[in-house]
């Protein structure tokens, strides 16, 4: 053949065999075939004529849903409540987790950081479900108790995030005002929270579509809002009520995302 | 340098913040907005104090300590923690197999009819957007109102559970798989399309190589995530840890819900640990 094909191209190099990846696949899998294993359920059971008939006939009842104007209006007022809920659990998480991220990024040495660190992993571990549950007994049945779950709970995730971003910002805009003479505070406040601010406000906004759900969901154990009404309308079999819930639900989950992504569109003009 | 610019000569111009006024509106308009907000909420920190809650609380706190710690219960204990691992590895694994189809029609990077004019965009486009919608109502519904309904035809237990966790992990799995294959470099997907490669090919060789440890990082997330919504989803009756903390609550037995809690934490820490090493050895 010509000049050009003669020349001895490298043989194409193979990549050598990802052992690490090979053993990690199969140990998933062994996984997933124990996990169902052990759980050892019939799922037989779910394509029985009869249970498909029983799960028919409930999620049947669930149409049409109740819109006569005093159920829409207290189906309205309990999504304003779990917004509520939602909205001042995730304020308070903002300012309990700045706080706590300060100790928690290694701004006041090594045993606070372990200890902030500590309280941190311990609220955002505990599901929101227990923490209302512990709250409930703690302030009493009503949304107070959601609330106060849903800050707890927040804290630990915002804390956590906010502790990263700190610790990833680069140093030196605040090295220099502090080596220029300026205190402490001022050289964070105008070198270092200007970086963190605009990443801050979107964590906490997207927290706050996660609470919204959450909110609802605590409402099964007695936090207020729709939840308890879905689950006081659900535990005395009234379907169509519990489906008007659910549709005031998506609604709110929708309006709250929508806000959300808009603000953040519009607080991160670069934001991809 | 101050002083330099003190000896420029010329009017005296008074400094003057350009955002002061945006940010007063802001500050007022958020607290007009607050104050409806912790009524609606009932937010009424004081009666954390008033003496008869106090009391109640201490001696719930009390009964608190010393956690649990019988041989029998520790055995039921480690059970209930196994059935925890079980029903979120279930769960995840089925979500995946929900999630993976609907990722693969929903998402713009395998689309052919986008490529170019040419007939089927408007199909295209409306097979898309229903898909995303299935994908929005499986996530909408809470698990435990999906659990409700399993309930029924699989009575209480981990079944119940696992089937309520596919329905609405797979739905935020199939959004996430989505958006993570359009987000990465389609060029190459689109260029095998163009070609004429069946969507798969172009999905396995094209986009999975770029994106796969994203894909799998998210994935093993969501599985740290199950493992606590099988907690909760234990409240409503779906065995593991959650069904034994509920039990244990509900008897006002302290000692057994600490150990359970600590035993959560430790749960939680073990997820963690190997979600971080199965993330280090994919990179």
């Amino acid at each position: 053949m010509s000049a050009i094909d003669t020349a001895a191209s490298p043989a194409p190099t193979r990549l050598p065999p990802c052992w690490g990846c090979m053993a990690l696949a199969l140990a998933v899998v062994a996984a997933i075939v124990w996990s169902f294993a052990y759980l050892a359920v019939d799922y037989r059971q779910l394509f029985g004529r009869e249970s498909m008939r029983l799960m028919a006939k409930f999620i049947g009842e669930f149409f049409p849903p109740d819109l006569t104007t005093t159920f829409v209006a207290k189906a309205a007022w309990g999504a304003l409540q779990t917004f509520a809920v939602a909205a001042i659990g995730t304020a308070l998480a903002v300012v309990f987790g700045a706080a706590i991220a300060l100790p928690a990024a290694g701004r006041f040495g090594v045993a606070p950081r372990l200890a902030a660190r500590l309280l941190l992993n311990f609220l955002r571990s505990v599901p929101e479900l227990v923490w209302a549950a512990l709250m409930v007994i703690a302030a009493g049945l009503g949304p107070f108790a959601g609330t106060l779950a849903l800050a707890l709970h927040t804290t630990g995730v915002l804390g956590r995030l906010y502790a990263e971003s700190l610790e990833n910002i680069p140093p030196a805009p605040e090295r220099a005002l502090r080596e220029g003479g300026s205190g402490r505070i001022a050289a964070f406040a105008y070198a270092t929270l200007p970086l963190v601010a605009a990443q801050g406000v979107a964590y906490a906004l997207y927290r706050l579509e996660m609470n919204i759900r959450m909110a609802a969901v605590l409402g099964f154990v007695g936090a207020g809002g729709l939840g308890q009404l879905l689950y006081f309308h659900l535990s005395i079999f009234q379907q169509a009520q519990a489906s008007t819930l659910l549709i005031a639900m998506f609604v709110l989950v929708f309006a709250v995302d929508s806000l959300s992504a808009f603000v953040r569109g519009r607080l991160l003009p670069a934001h991809g | 340098m101050s002083a330099a610019a003190g000896t420029i000569a010329g009017p005296r111009v008074t400094l003057r913040d350009p955002a002061a006024r945006t940010r007063a509106t802001a500050l007022v308009v958020a607290l007009a907005v607050l104050w409806p907000l912790l009524w609606l909420a009932e937010f009424k920190p004081w009666h954390l104090f008033d003496s008869g809650n106090l009391q109640v609380m201490a001696s719930f706190l009390a009964g608190f300590l010393p956690p649990a710690t019988a041989p029998e219960f520790l055995a039921l204990l480690w059970k209930a923690t196994l059935e925890t691992l079980a029903i979120a590895t279930a769960g995840i694994a089925l979500a995946f197999v929900i999630a993976v189809p609907l990722a693969v029609v929903a998402t713009r990077a395998l689309s052919v009819s986008r490529i170019g004019p040419g007939p089927g965009r408007g199909v295209g486009a409306a097979v898309r957007t229903a898909t995303r919608g299935l994908l929005t109502v499986l996530r909408a519904i809470p698990e435990v109102v999906w659990a409700l309904v399993f309930v029924r035809a699989l009575g209480l237990g981990p079944g119940a559970g696992v089937l309520a966790l596919a329905v609405t992990y797979g739905g935020m799995l199939g959004k996430v798989y989505t958006e993570i294959l359009e987000s990465g470099d389609t060029r190459s997907a689109r260029a095998l399309l163009e070609a004429g490669s069946p969507r798969l090919g172009a999905l396995f060789y094209a986009l999975v190589p770029s994106t796969a440890q994203e894909l799998a990082s998210y994935t093993v997330y969501r599985w740290e995530c199950a493992v606590r919504a099988s907690v909760v989803m234990g409240f409503v009756g779906a065995g593991g840890l959650g069904q034994l903390m509920d039990q244990s609550m509900k008897m006002l037995n302290g000692g057994e819900a600490s150990s359970i809690l600590l035993t959560f934490l430790g749960l939680v820490i073990v997820a963690d640990a190997m979600s971080a090493l199965i993330r280090r050895v994919l990179s």
